[in-house]
């Protein structure tokens, strides 16, 4: 019992889509702890050059309420197959991927690995073979639910729950949303952060319930109603937290150091 | 023996003979770019042939080779060399190897010095200029040290003739038979009441699928008659003294309370016994035994023994009936019976301790310990063994035959979690419990979870096809957890095994009657504490530590102690037996010569210098100094002395002498290293 | 014995009788909590999930923030604050350029923090600090004979199992029954309750919080106690939900594992916000001695 993904694998044969606005620069920052040929990667592409095989809409450009087409070329894709595989294995344990047994503890432990495109041992397969298509497309880290019950039971101690979050960080970065509403979901999240300080619950809700999903309203009506009576969901503006000004230049600081989004 | 007549320089001092009136030839060694890749090899050859006192200096790709060594030898015969040094490897690796070649030319070994230039200085950087200058150092040492060297001839030593082997599993049994029917006297030692070891326990052996006791009881039986050896059972060793060829042994024989020479191991004690409810350890804790008890019907020697913690007139005093005492035709009861201590002189040691499983509750995801009819592969070797607790028949625990069995393979092995080996004979085990399953019981589901198919021996890719044939499910995937919780109908009252199908990529439930986890083979708890009493150590992984993995795995470091069987590393019963005949041969070549040669470099103490103060005496080691009674100085045993030198430094008239080893020499090494 | 205290963002809205239950129970135990003064989110799972420099350095001000409290340990309710705060605290303390990121930017924001406080979590302050025993003698309302299924939540004990085991604990279990009340041994105490994806992957949620109120059923639990907001929320508030998607009729109350020990502690159910709760705990109350 997998959920299968049809409608993915059609997109998967378009090209890879990948949000980078055109004009849009990325710093190569220093980041030995985090492996970022991602970002060098990209700068030194340039420009694409080859045949074009799809067009993409990014996200980014949809909430700023253009359309806007990036063209995509099969050099794009390898490199972004590229800055994958380096990102995964460069980041801290990340060696590790290469001991794995493929014994397959970590998706008979996983509590919603039934619902993935690809089992978490499939994505580490997929990655050693270099064969990114499976992976940039799949909503599997999109599932995980960050349990940590596969990388306390891996015999080859692999970090599995960070490779799915640093498959988290680079979906997004490249606007690859698996087909899910989670990618939203945390953008949302870190919006309200960044602007408030605190995630206020309700405006969390309540953003996510507008952008995404028209149809949850309906579902959630009674418990949203309990939940406000009993004084469980206060429904008022949001405050932000004096120090907000100390976040934003963190934020920035180490946004520099990171690169973009 | 007197020191003066082995021609080892008596008065322990430097023949005062300078560099200048000795032929000292110097060889430099490339190891092929393993030194000459970093060391400027002919800067360092003509350095060295500048040097007050050398003859020739020559470099050469491999020195250790027959050419290389013949190079040595030639120049010793027409160069007429009295003094030898090569630059090159380790003394560790080929100091014998070059001794061996001055000697056949006729040069006294000791003349012959290493200076390590590669494992001290090839190998620690990559700089070439700070190793050629280090090089130019280290053989300067060597250089200057040479002339002070004096001839020394290796000490005989007796051997005695008698082996201890510890540990009467198969390995042990198997080598103490070996040296038994090759004349030997053979003690051997078994903590167990009984001999026998683990595979007393198996039911069948793969992949012959002989039965274990079959071919065990045999041996034990022919053991136990031998006339050359000596079973000293219940026992253990406590202490080890003494070198190669000269070992004494202390070895506590723990009280039975029955005595022994009147014992017939007939059993009317145990029928008779009060107690009846002590789990038995033979039985994996799936039967009980009594407290004075038989292991097994099988047992050598087939003599009772009582348990004093579970024994009521040992523990408390408090046996009202003290029944076997009447069942015992022969009176062999004896509740004041002692721990015995014996002391053993043997030449040579093998040590076969054996193995203990892996403990299974240190893996709680598979609900051992919580889950009932979740089982460890010992424990179903006694059910389905015919002279087990339930007579042989595989059943769950409340008495029905299981319809499906899961058998889940390596179980804390190849895990960062437990042990990271691979345990070896779990693969093969694995697949004989699957057979065994449905001989026992053909209408039985039997579905094998593994990892990787290790079966690499002779026959065993052919077991595991037949496994294939008789319709056993193979299902790739480590099983992530063992859980009651029924999650459908079918599932209610079972044992779901939750795995990911890796060939099909699909997470699968399998509801099972029982679950066996092949457990891996773990070092037995003790292993370090015992092998430091016989002299040697273990490897990462808790395993005794063999000399050299490859080319001297049945050796130790300690010569004369030897290691055999599951006690070095897991392994199946076939590999067993071949090392404990490899122990076998290897006690045989140390004990077959009458006398063993050892090394020479050892301390020497004057006796006119001496002045009697004693305090190496409590120093040593080894206890090798004693006193000379007439008249009041130190000696040495020669026999027991390792050269370790604490008494040089220790004395504070400076009298112990190390030979090979002088004062001189080292100070001219000193000097030597700072010439450059 | 004092403590900086971080009650985290669902403190104030869905988790507040986690909060006020917290204070409640510590004032009774003579444990002093102090907030840390204008603390920020610490980012959870889903900020890491976004950015990774950017989330420890958020995670960090607040660890700043309880320095410059003084030598005290922080401690936290929540076990995904939990997990995050200290994740942030191993990963500086391991990896020397991401220290110095950190360190930097906090300076920048004009904060310092020198990798040296404490994170802990309330059951580990409770259990190794306080100890059964003294919470024990404090109390007077035994729940005898009610049955608690404690729901540990998967991020209490992993990834780092630092006070109790990852797969198998019994520091809750333990604390039950100095309140008083029997623990309940089920299959489901570290098994996730889907997290965040109860928003986003509704299916995978529901099923993952219908096996753990079945097994909680079957193991005849009167009470489920548990010890994050996240997991208290969507075993409680969602279970209408799960029982409109299975059929089930599932009514089990659900607390925080502070409001029945503060129950038993002598604590009134209004002060320990119990009349805040979804699911009614009216039978837990009446088992309450006089």
């Amino acid at each position: 019992m997998r959920f299968s993904t049809s409608s993915m694998r059609g997109r998967a044969e378009l090209g890879v889509p990948y949000g980078r606005l055109p004009g849009e620069t990325r710093k190569a920052g220093s980041r030995e702890h985090h492996g970022d040929g991602a970002s060098a990667a990209l700068a030194a592409g340039g420009k694409s050059s080859g045949v074009a095989v799809g067009w993409v809409v990014t996200l980014e450009a949809m909430r700023k309420g253009m359309v806007m087409a990036q063209l995509v070329t099969k050099e794009d894709i390898s490199r972004l197959h590229k800055v994958f595989l380096d990102d995964m294995f460069g980041m801290p344990g990340g060696e590790k991927l290469k001991l794995c047994q493929q014994c397959g503890a970590c998706s008979g432990s996983c509590p919603t690995s039934y619902l993935m495109d690809y089992t978490p041992r499939e994505i580490i397969a997929s990655l050693r073979a270099g064969m990114l298509d499976k992976i940039v497309n799949s909503n599997t880290m999109w599932m995980c639910a960050s349990c940590y019950l596969c990388t306390v039971r891996c015999p080859a101690g692999i970090k599995i729950t960070d490779m799915m979050y640093e498959l988290k960080r680079l979906a997004i970065k490249y606007n690859l949303t698996g087909g899910t509403k989670n990618p939203a979901m945390t953008k949302i999240f870190i919006n309200n952060v960044d602007s408030y300080g605190r995630n206020d619950e309700a405006m969390l809700m309540g953003k996510f319930i507008l952008t995404q999903n028209w149809a949850l309203p309906f579902k959630f009506a009674s418990i949203g109603l309990k939940l406000v009576r009993t004084g469980r969901m206060p429904l008022r503006l949001p405050r932000s937290i004096r120090g907000r000004d100390e976040l934003h230049e963190i934020t920035a600081y180490l946004d520099a150091k990171e690169g973009a989004l | 023996m007197s020191d003066q007549h082995n021609g080892n320089g008596g008065n322990g001092r430097g023949n005062g003979r300078g560099q200048r009136e000795e032929k000292i030839a110097v060889y430099v060694c490339h190891c092929g770019t393993n030194i000459g890749g970093t060391v400027d090899v002919p800067a360092v050859v003509a350095w060295a042939a500048s040097q007050p006192g050398v003859t020739v200096a020559r470099e050469y790709k491999y020195m250790c080779s027959d050419p290389g060594q013949d190079l040595i030898k030639n120049d010793i015969k027409e160069l007429g060399i009295t003094r030898v040094v090569v630059a090159a490897c380790s003394p560790t690796m080929h100091e014998p190897t070059f001794r061996k070649a001055a000697a056949d030319a006729g040069l006294n070994p000791f003349l012959l010095q290493m200076a390590n230039i590669r494992e001290h200085c090839s190998w620690v950087t990559e700089d070439p200029v700070a190793a050629t200058q280090k090089a130019k150092r280290i053989l300067g040492a060597q250089i200057h040290r040479l002339p002070f060297n004096q001839a020394l001839n290796p000490i005989d030593v007796q051997v005695n003739q008698d082996v201890l082997v510890v540990g009467g599993g198969i390995a042990g049994i198997e080598a103490a038979l070996k040296l038994a029917e090759a004349g030997k006297h053979v003690y051997m030692v078994e903590r167990n009441p009984s001999i026998g070891g683990h595979m007393a326990m198996f039911d069948k052996t793969f992949p012959t699928l002989d039965c274990a006791a079959c071919i065990l009881t045999p041996k034990m039986s022919a053991l136990g008659k031998h006339p050359n050896i000596t079973l000293l059972a219940y026992s253990e060793v406590t202490h080890v003294d003494g070198y190669v060829g000269n070992f004494t042994v202390t070895v506590k024989k723990k009280a039975r309370y029955v005595n022994t020479d009147l014992c017939t191991g007939c059993g009317a004690c145990q029928e008779a016994c009060v107690v009846r409810k002590v789990k038995s350890e033979f039985d994996q804790g799936l039967g009980y035994r009594s407290a004075i008890y038989i292991p097994f019907p099988q047992a050598v020697p087939l003599r009772a023994t009582i348990d004093p913690e579970n024994c009521l007139t040992l523990s408390r005093g408090a046996c009202k009936k003290q029944s076997c005492v009447a069942a015992c035709g022969p009176k062999a009861i004896d509740f004041d019976q002692k721990d015995e201590e014996v002391e053993l002189a043997v030449g040579a040691i093998v040590l076969a301790t054996g193995f203990e499983l892996f403990d299974c509750r240190e893996e709680p995801t598979y609900g051992y310990g919580r889950l009932d009819n979740v089982i460890t592969s010992l424990e179903f070797e006694r059910l389905s063994n015919a002279s087990g607790p339930t007579g042989g028949h595989i059943v769950l625990k409340n008495g029905e035959t299981p319809k499906s069995v899961a058998i889940l393979h390596c179980v804390g092995s190849r895990s960062v979690n437990h042990q990271e080996y691979c345990s070896r004979v779990c693969c093969m085990y694995s697949l004989k419990f699957a057979h065994l399953i449905k001989e026992h019981l053909p209408d039985t589901e039997v579905w094998e979870l593994y990892i990787d198919m290790r079966t690499n021996g002779k026959g065993y890719e052919e077991f595991y096809k037949r496994l294939m044939d008789e319709g056993v499910n193979f299902i790739r995937g480590r099983a992530a957890e063992v859980t009651d919780f029924a999650m459908s109908p079918e599932e209610e009252g079972k044992l779901i095994v939750k795995a990911e199908d890796t060939l099909l990529g699909v997470v699968r439930r399998l509801p099972v009657d029982m679950v066996i986890l092949s457990a891996g083979l773990s070092p037995q708890h003790d292993a370090k504490e015992v092998s430091q009493i016989f002299g040697f150590g273990c490897s990462a992984n808790g395993f005794f530590l063999e000399r050299h993995p490859k080319l001297e795995p049945v050796a130790t470091v300690t010569d004369g102690v030897f290691i055999c069987g599951a006690c070095q590393f897991p392994k199946d019963i076939p590999d067993t037996v071949a090392q404990a005949g490899a122990a076998a041969a290897g006690v045989l070549t140390l004990v077959n010569n009458v006398s063993v040669k050892i090394e020479p470099t050892i301390s020497y103490i004057d006796p006119e210098k001496c002045s009697g103060c004693h305090v190496c005496v409590g120093l040593c080691p080894y206890a090798a100094i004693r006193v000379n009674a007439e008249t009041g100085a130190a000696e040495v045993v020669e026999a027991a002395c390792k050269g370790c030198g604490v008494c040089v430094a220790a004395c504070p008239s400076g009298v112990p002498q190390q030979r090979g080893y002088l004062d001189e020499q080292i100070f001219a090494e000193i000097e030597g290293a700072l010439v450059v | 014995m004092k403590y900086s205290y971080y009650p985290g963002c669902s403190a104030e809205a869905t988790a507040v009788g986690y909060d006020v239950s917290t204070r409640a129970v510590c004032a009774k135990l003579g444990i002093e909590l102090v907030e840390l003064p204008d603390w920020n989110c610490c980012g959870s799972t889903s900020y890491f999930s976004v950015r990774e420099l950017r989330s420890f350095g958020i995670s960090a001000r607040n660890l700043a923030i309880a320095q410059e409290m003084g030598d005290m340990d922080l401690v936290t309710t929540c076990n995904a604050c939990y997990t995050v705060l200290a994740k942030t605290n191993r990963y500086m303390a391991d990896n020397a350029q991401l220290r110095a990121d950190i360190v930097e930017a906090l300076h920048r924001a004009g904060r310092h923090y020198d990798g040296n406080v404490k994170v802990r979590h309330l059951v580990d302050v409770l259990v190794n600090d306080l100890g059964y025993d003294a919470i024990r003698e404090r109390v007077t309302k035994p729940l005898t004979g009610v049955r608690v299924a404690c729901y540990y939540g998967c991020q209490m004990t992993r990834p780092m199992g630092t006070f109790d085991d990852p797969e198998f604990p019994v520091t809750l279990d333990k604390l039950t029954e100095v309140a008083g009340a029997t623990p309940v041994d089920y299959p489901c105490k570290t098994k996730c309750c889907g997290g965040m994806l109860m928003l986003t992957n509704e299916q995978a949620a529901l099923r993952l919080c219908f096996e753990l109120l079945k097994s909680a059923r079957d193991s005849e639990a009167d009470v489920i106690i548990a010890a994050c907001p996240l997991c208290e929320m969507n075993v409680e508030a969602y279970q209408s939900r799960v029982n409109k998607e299975y059929g089930t009729d599932f009514h089990i109350p659900v607390m925080y594992f502070t409001q029945l020990l503060g129950l038993a502690l002598g604590i009134s159910a209004k002060d320990l916000a119990l009349d805040k709760q979804v699911v009614p705990v009216d039978s837990v109350l009446a088992a309450l001695p006089a």
